[in-house]
């Protein structure tokens, strides 16, 4: 059967059946993103009316070093936990993907920190880097740092968040990629064996083009997942030491509950959720993923 | 410091999954005065902190007011970081509770100005023998303007100098007196490989303690209450250029060790280090004695010192004075449809025997005059006869920084310390980052 021969004249759902979902995501996802942008026009302490002043605090959020600061913070974030995670995940993903027992255990391990809520793992981090009782008292000498100070200085800190996300969300898209590859038909395998590739060969060749959709769509999620890595910072290194680890979600919460500048916040939100579309429209657009290409093609 | 009981920083974790449930459990349950039981009364909504030890005195307040006829009092209660957004989005909207738990200054100062607060100062004046049982410098410290807001409501926190006698003793040293002898002392120390004041650098309020006394002794109260009042040029200050200076030198010289900024307030961080011999010194508030007795009871027996903070020579401030958090509050809102109730209830619990004697029996220091023979009742009579008679013979008892000043300044304050502290920032460094806000 020709791919969407038969699709064609099955009988479709009416625009009807959209509209519960339409409605709740109109009601749920769209309206609140609106008033928040109609918010950051305003200044707004939670308590009274807010009142309209222009586009102050969009000039504010363009002259705020913070914000700098902040957006740098969070880019070199964003890139570093998709370099270590993806680094980790794919291998250990396809590699997952054999049938040995042992495999389905270690699996099984793997998963475990997916389980944790983030505020968990964060206070374990914590007590972990802690450079007289934690593992960092350990661990700090053979690295080059003797007296365990890991996250008390602005680039310890920052690889902190890294590491202790990784570990988090590893296992996450390991399971994506593990998932995908075990979706290779085994006969491009055979294929290439036949044509005389060694196991490197073929994973570069067929292993990894076949993940290509997989890779960005794990992508994807971890990109636009790190604009919102909150927690974690809040819990591990509350945005210190000094302003070294400060994040854009970071930066509203505090503008927001804590200085109960609501329309300031609002600004910041909005700018997080255009950065968030931008990102996702830029990987969609220059991977070819919205092109949806088979990566059976051919076969 | 935003926290009477610091060891429930950890429940800072439930802060970060609860930030978010917290508004929005505002808009469902936010004002939960309805009728309830007797119709005829009125009911009083009061919103605390929760706290085992706290809310069982507090609940004894409000039974006690409950079998009278006037109105019925509830109290209902929340967890620490959790409890000032809620606070702030509840002010916000119309479920305000009656009467409300708070640090005073600050964390008031935007509802003052929202005229959204009874002001307490007539009920105050016109009930002098009411007004005289409070300590006055603290009562005192949670005026807005020349208003009073709040009622105290519990105990005082000043910050001790604590040490351990153990190591002390180990280089033959005693507490400084002087700031010559601290650093004299932190050399002596360092010399014997011991940090000298344990510090949880991850956490920046307990930075703050170090720079509040060290701007008090040098130019008094009244360098720093320039700046709570809202001018940023007292940031400037020649007194507060030379105490953030020290603190540059302090930590230059290795007072804090070199990975203060890595350790941590919570179970096993700079209380552990202490009591366990690696640090000599802490500066913390006086619930570090109470963490201590629940954490290391055999140090908190036997090797647990406490002192005041040292004289700095030449300064200007009173030896005499503290800093810290002075007391917690009580506040009514003015929506309240009670406020004669709610009045009420403060006039008849807040300096009651019953109530004072309740927080003796759990520990805490009321800020009532005359205590001194009531506090054999304490649990550690000797520690609390040094708060109270601390506190009593204090001019001048400043209210933590961050609660003292508004909120929208209290983050980037304690982020620029933390980067003073770090050496990224140097005294005028600072005082422009501040200026410049």
């Amino acid at each position: 059967m020709t791919p969407g021969a038969g699709g064609d004249r099955a009988p479709r759902p009416g625009a009807v059946y959209v509209l519960p979902a339409a409605l709740f995501f109109a009601f749920f996802a769209v309206l609140p993103l609106v008033l928040v942008a109609l918010l950051s026009f305003t200044e707004w302490t939670g308590i009274g009316d807010p009142r309209f002043i222009g586009t102050d605090n969009w000039t504010r959020l363009a002259g705020d070093p913070l914000v700098l600061t902040s957006t740098r913070t969070t880019l070199l974030l964003m890139l570093f936990a998709w370099a270590a995670q993806t680094a980790l995940a794919l291998p250990l993903g396809v590699w997952a993907a054999g049938r040995q027992r042992n495999r389905a255990v270690l699996s099984a391990i793997f998963f475990l920190p997916l389980l944790l809520s983030s505020a968990a793992i964060a206070l374990m981090w914590k007590s972990m880097l802690d450079p007289n009782f934690g593992v960092a008292a350990v661990v700090g000498p053979w690295i080059g740092v003797p007296d365990g100070n890991l996250i008390g200085t602005p680039r310890g800190a920052l690889i902190c968040i890294i590491i202790t996300v990784t570990w988090q969300f590893v296992p996450f898209h390991t399971l994506l990629y593990q998932g995908a590859a075990r979706n290779i038909p085994a006969v491009l395998y055979d294929a290439a064996r036949m044509d005389g590739a060694n196991r490197w060969q073929s994973f570069l060749r067929v292993t990894l083009p076949q993940l290509r959709n997989t890779i960005v769509t794990s992508s994807v999620l971890m990109l636009v997942g790190s604009l919102t890595y909150f927690e974690t910072i809040l819990l591990l290194t509350g945005g210190g030491p000094g302003d070294s680890t400060y994040v854009l979600p970071f930066l509203m919460y505090q503008a927001a509950f804590e200085r109960s500048e609501m329309g300031y916040a609002a600004a910041i939100a909005t700018g997080l959720v255009l950065l968030g579309t931008l990102l996702s429209l830029a990987i969609v657009r220059f991977s070819g993923f919205s092109r949806m290409r088979s990566t059976l093609e051919g076969m | 410091m935003t926290n009477p009981l610091m060891s429930r920083r950890s429940l800072l974790g439930l802060a970060g999954l609860g930030a978010g449930a917290a508004v929005l459990g505002t808009a469902g349950c936010g004002g939960s005065s309805g009728p309830q039981g007797d119709d005829s009364k009125a009911l009083i909504d009061i919103w605390c902190l929760q706290d085992p030890v706290q809310n069982r005195v507090q609940q004894a307040a409000v039974d006690r007011f409950n079998a009278g006829d006037a109105a019925d009092a509830k109290l209902s209660t929340f967890i620490n970081d959790a409890y000032q957004q809620k606070l702030g989005v509840a002010m916000g909207s119309e479920q305000r509770p009656d009467v409300f738990f708070n640090w005073g200054g600050g964390s008031i100062r935007e509802y003052v100005r929202g005229d959204l607060l009874v002001d307490l100062t007539p009920t105050l004046d016109a009930d002098a023998a009411f007004k005289g049982r409070f300590l006055p410098a603290v009562l005192e410290a949670g005026k807005i303007g020349a208003q009073y807001y709040g009622v105290p409501l519990r105990g005082m926190q000043p910050i001790i100098l604590y040490y351990n006698k153990e190591v002390l003793g180990r280089v033959g040293a005693q507490p400084p007196t002087t700031w010559a002898e601290t650093l004299t002392l932190v050399d002596r120390l360092k010399a014997e490989s011991i940090t000298p004041f344990a510090l949880a650098g991850t956490q920046p309020w307990t930075l703050l303690m170090w720079i509040e006394y060290l701007a008090d002794r040098i130019g008094g109260p009244a360098v720093f209450q320039r700046i709570a009042d809202g001018d940023k040029t007292g940031w400037s200050d020649p007194a507060m250029i030379k105490a953030l200076n020290e603190i540059t030198a302090l930590v230059d010289r290795g007072g804090f060790g070199t990975n203060w900024a890595s350790v941590n307030y919570e179970a096993g961080g700079a209380g552990t280090i202490f009591a366990q011999g690696k640090a000599a010194m802490h500066l913390m508030g006086s619930w570090e004695y109470t963490n201590q007795v629940d954490q290391q009871p055999e140090f908190a027996q036997n090797g647990l010192g406490w002192t005041t903070f040292p004289v700095y020579e030449g300064g200007a401030g009173d030896p005499k004075a503290i800093v810290g958090n002075p007391t917690n509050y009580f506040s009514i809102t003015k929506s309240s449809a009670n406020v004669a109730d709610a009045t009420a209830f403060l006039k008849q619990e807040m300096a009651s025997d019953a109530y004072v004697d309740d927080w003796i029996k759990a520990g805490d220091v009321p800020p009532i005059t005359g205590l001194e023979s009531r506090l054999s009742a304490s649990p550690s009579p000797e520690f609390s006869a040094f708060v109270y008679g601390m506190v009593r013979d204090a001019p001048s008892f400043q209210l933590s920084w961050d609660q003292a000043v508004d909120q929208k300044y209290r983050d980037p304050m304690l982020t620029n310390l933390q980067k003073l502290f770090l050496g990224e920032l140097d005294a005028n460094g600072f005082a422009s980052a501040m200026a410049a806000l």
